[in-house]
């Protein structure tokens, strides 16, 4: 197999490089290339990028296909189908007559990633503006040929029609005139309005699943290349040991081993900032004969234990900091110590989590292969191609300009591949073993070398006045750091509610330290912090003697538009809307009969919560009771989720929710990293137990549509479910939970 | 050594050590690399293949115990009448995300079908409980299961609990 073809055939990554773009370009009669000035990624309000960008996300050959390029990464969220549809809808094209590829990093392409929940939010506009333009190129193409107004051609399914005399053309015979158009200005195409969608807020299927169910090669881990070695990276289980010694003769003695070396890390602390770290490459002719080799691997790391980094030793620091005044204060509104004082009532209450690990179900890999001119080739499952390229130019000292990335499809995502680890380790392995290698982690290895979800404490006490309204709120959390610097997604965001909606609040801060690398995961922040402030919400409604919808309503208050908070990402930040958290609340509310939740047999009880992240609105019910012994059956779980006025494809929005709510279930019941003296116990799949079909409760999910632009769904759906397991638990069982994964020894003694 | 199997109806011979797992000499030497590696120990499915029919994870199947076995994998499912059928249901109901663990979860199902046509909520359990799918789609693998069953895709399990 030749390189081209692996090319095409392993990742679908036959996408518009530059080179073919040139070549298509000056092909006469070829195809057409639009080339736009598209404004970068960042969308609306955004600071444009120069004009005579070209921005090649279209061609159009003369048999009507339409090539379409998906810019970000697939792991699973749907862009690569989402994108292109919002290209094609205002194109007006016919969709069964689109092909989709994917984009190798490249900077014509603005930025590309998929993380935060931004793929919407920051394409919506964008993307469709791209068709618009190619809708205005082939209509203006169509009246030139006919010669006749503009304004007497209409577009629609691939084909222009001359209105006034029922003349067609398909896209394909105008594509090549169109081409050689100037392109339109962006900023002034028009878009159509929501009543002229075709293929916007239509079920539409995943462009690549008819390969993947067909076995192709799609994902990083498939990658094939002439002449390929297969790698293996030993890193120490402790995390930042420096590699004493290793039987590297010995290894290279294996049977199918070609090499076996050393590499060093590229700092001292590259382990928590997800560098090269010391370890033992071996490479072989198969990946199993790598792995095989490894369990000969007698290596000595330096440290050989970290005493102070053990889930154990995090908790007693903990206990000892929550009875210490806060080393900072993140936000105090008004006098939190008085208006505890003066309440009626006050509740307090202590919550922790652990850290969990992605566990992405393709392990780690990467392929990597040096050219001749020094330059370095990348095929990496990422979510993050950018940072990835930088980070092997930095460690590697390679000129930037000399790397490229091609981003295969990416087998889970979840926040582990928006660090690049893997990428710099299969370059550095490349770079020395001056061969293409393929480096794939083992299980074992991608669970104790992850960027953990870091774990955490929370102290909360709430004041409360006699009609049950929460007047104070204090929280001291109790989190990780380096150096006085907290640690990669273990921050409390200040204004994180209810901070803002009572009078008297104070968020004080301490860090334990942390030598285990640690980063963002699917909702970094809200997947722990939602359920630490939510199940507490519920204390202070049951406290108070209030219904917990009524007390979470009466707390956002009337509807209203908060102001607008400053810009982030390039992207105007969409201003807190009260209304639309009663709009789910309400709907949840409505769906799953919670007014009626006192008829429920005796054992059984319904939990409540809301939260708001990633510009998302979601509000969840969890009906449920406990098994004989202390198990939680989960009955059903209801959302109600406001993303604004579109769902752009239904296919992967109710997919996407019901997926993240079925991974936050999976969390509460399951999910523990246990660090034992700076090492992972867990290693395997048995051990860190994923959440299986029959775990999985019915579930009902309903879009609440609202007068605001798209926003991204791969995250918002996840944070709610947790509480509201947890409150549903309470009220089955009067047994609070405030320690994650669920205990059910701590619900037996509840249960019937 | 050299073994001959039977992969999707055709014979293949390779040369590996008698304990290397079927799945590493599908992917890396007969380039069949339809089929994932995920945990290693049998605890994912993502590996699954059928032999003679039955489902099997190939990442703790020695190449030695395979013998005369009829092998079939992901690229050869859907000539089985069963995988068809269940192919056409996952995309028709879109039920893969990443899709990784989709090979496996395809061919758990096929194997449930073909042996039960009218599989109940507790048989699709039963079936499919070996094989995680960390993207959780597991409301669409039990629909689309259904699906090809020719059965009502509704989720009716709360009514009957």
């Amino acid at each position: 197999m030749n390189d081209r073809e692996d090319h095409e055939g392993v990742s679908g990554i036959a996408g518009l490089s530059r080179r073919e773009f040139l070549t298509v370009a000056l092909t006469a009669g070829g195809g057409l290339l639009l080339t736009l000035n598209v404004p970068s990624a960042a969308g609306a309000g955004a600071p444009s990028r120069p004009a005579g960008t070209l921005n090649p996300y279209i061609r159009i050959d003369p048999d009507g296909t339409i090539t379409l390029v998906a810019k970000n990464p697939e792991i699973g969220q749907g862009m690569k189908t989402t994108l292109p549809m919002l290209i094609a809808d205002e194109l007006d094209a016919d969709w069964n007559d689109v092909r989709v590829v994917q984009a190798q990093l490249d900077p014509i392409y603005g930025p590309q990633f998929a993380g935060g929940s931004l793929g919407t939010p920051l394409n919506w506009i964008p993307m469709q503006r791209v068709g618009a333009a190619g809708r205005q190129m082939l209509l203006t193409a169509a009246a030139h040929t006919w010669n006749v107004p503009l304004d007497e051609c209409a577009a629609e399914h691939g084909t222009v029609r001359h209105r006034p005399s029922g003349r067609t053309l398909g896209y394909g015979a105008l594509a090549s005139r169109a081409a050689t158009l100037p392109a339109p200005d962006l900023n002034t195409v028009r878009l159509k309005t929501p009543a002229e969608y075709t293929i916007i807020g239509r079920f539409t299927g995943g462009v690549d699943s008819p390969r993947v169910l067909a076995g192709e090669p799609l994902f990083g881990i498939d990658m094939r290349l002439p002449d390929l070695s297969y790698a293996v990276y030993a890193k120490s289980p402790v995390f930042g040991a420096r590699l004493v010694r290793a039987n590297i003769e010995e290894l290279k003695a294996q049977p199918g081993v070609r090499d076996a070396f050393v590499l060093r890390a590229s700092q001292p602390d590259a382990a928590v900032r997800m560098g090269l770290v010391d370890g033992v490459a071996i490479i072989a002719d198969r990946w199993w004969d790598a792995q095989k080799a490894l369990r000969k691997l007698r290596a000595e790391w330096e440290p050989r234990a970290a005493s102070n980094q053990s889930t154990h030793a995090f908790a007693l620091e903990a206990d000892r900091l929550a009875q210490k005044t806060p080393q900072t204060v993140l936000r105090r509104d008004g006098d939190v110590e008085t208006a505890l004082a003066q309440a009626h009532k006050t509740v307090s209450a202590a919550y922790t989590y652990p850290f969990l690990a992605h566990a992405t179900l393709e392990p780690q890999n990467c392929t990597a292969r040096l050219g001749h001119d020094g330059s370095l080739e990348i095929w990496a499952p990422t979510q993050n191609p950018a940072p990835g390229a930088k980070l092997v130019a930095e460690t590697l000292r390679i000129d930037p300009g000399k790397i490229r990335v091609h981003m295969t499809r990416v087998g889970g995502g979840f926040g582990r591949r928006l660090n690049n680890d893997y990428m710099v380790e299969a370059a550095a392995i490349a770079q020395h073993a001056r061969r293409p290698v393929k480096l794939l982690w083992n299980r074992e290895q991608d669970i104790q070398h992850d960027s953990y979800r870091p774990g955490g404490f929370h102290h909360f006490t709430a004041g409360l006045d006699a009609e049950g309204r929460l007047t104070a709120f204090r929280d001291h959390f109790i989190t990780f750091g380096q150096n006085g610097r907290v640690a990669s997604s273990a921050d409390l965001p200040r204004d994180h509610f209810p901070a803002g909606f009572v009078p008297a609040l104070q968020y004080g801060q301490s860090l334990i330290e942390l030598a285990v690398p640690t980063g963002p995961m699917r909702n970094p922040g809200g997947n722990a912090l939602a359920f630490a402030f939510e199940s507490f919400l519920d204390e202070v409604a049951h406290a108070g003697g209030r219904d917990p919808l009524a007390l979470r309503l009466a707390l956002y208050g009337p509807a209203r538009v908060l102001p607008a908070p400053p810009p982030r990402y390039g992207l105007r930040i969409p201003p807190f809307d009260t209304g639309r958290v009663r709009g789910v609340l309400e709907e949840v509310a409505r769906r799953s009969g919670w007014a009626n939740r006192d008829r429920l047999p005796s054992g059984t009880g319904m939990g409540l919560a809301f939260y708001y992240s990633h510009f998302g609105y979601v509000a969840e019910v969890v009906q449920a009771s406990v098994s004989a012994d202390g198990v939680p059956h989960v009955h059903k779980v209801w959302a109600a989720v406001d993303i604004g006025s579109q769902i752009i494809n239904p296919a992967g929005a109710y997919n996407q929710a019901q997926g993240a709510i079925l991974d936050g279930l999976g969390q509460a019941l399951h999910l523990l990293v246990t660090l034992d003296e700076g090492r992972v116990l867990q290693k395997n799949l048995d051990t860190y137990r994923l959440l299986r079909i029959e775990e999985a409760p019915p579930l009902e999910v309903h879009f609440v549509s609202s007068d605001n632009p798209p926003t991204g769904l791969g995250e918002p759906a996840l944070p709610p479910v947790l509480p509201a397991l947890c409150n549903a638990l309470f009220a089955a069982t009067g047994k609070r939970i405030r320690s994650l994964p669920i205990d059910p020894q701590h619900l037996r003694s509840a249960a019937a | 050594m050299q073994f001959s199997i039977l992969i999707n109806g055709e014979r293949r011979s390779v040369e590996a050590d008698p304990d290397t797992p079927l799945l590493w000499v599908l992917r890396d030497d007969l380039h069949l690399s339809g089929t994932k590696y995920g945990c290693g120990i049998a605890q994912c499915g993502a590996c699954t293949v059928h032999l003679d029919g039955v489902p099997a994870r190939a990442c703790v199947t020695p190449i030695s115990a395979v013998g005369s076995t009829p092998v079939v994998t992901i690229e050869g499912i859907g000539t089985h009448e069963w995988g068809r059928k269940v192919k056409a249901a996952w995309l028709e109901l879109d039920v893969m995300q990443c899709g990784y663990c989709q090979a496996g979860q395809v061919m758990s199902a096929t194997a449930l079908l073909a042996k039960n046509p009218r599989p109940t909520d507790a048989d699709i359990d039963q079936a499919m409980h070996g094989n995680i799918c960390r993207c959780c789609t597991y409301t669409r693998i039990r629909a689309a299961i259904k699906h090809a069953a020719g059965l009502p895709t509704a989720d009716t399990r709360e009514e009957r609990s």
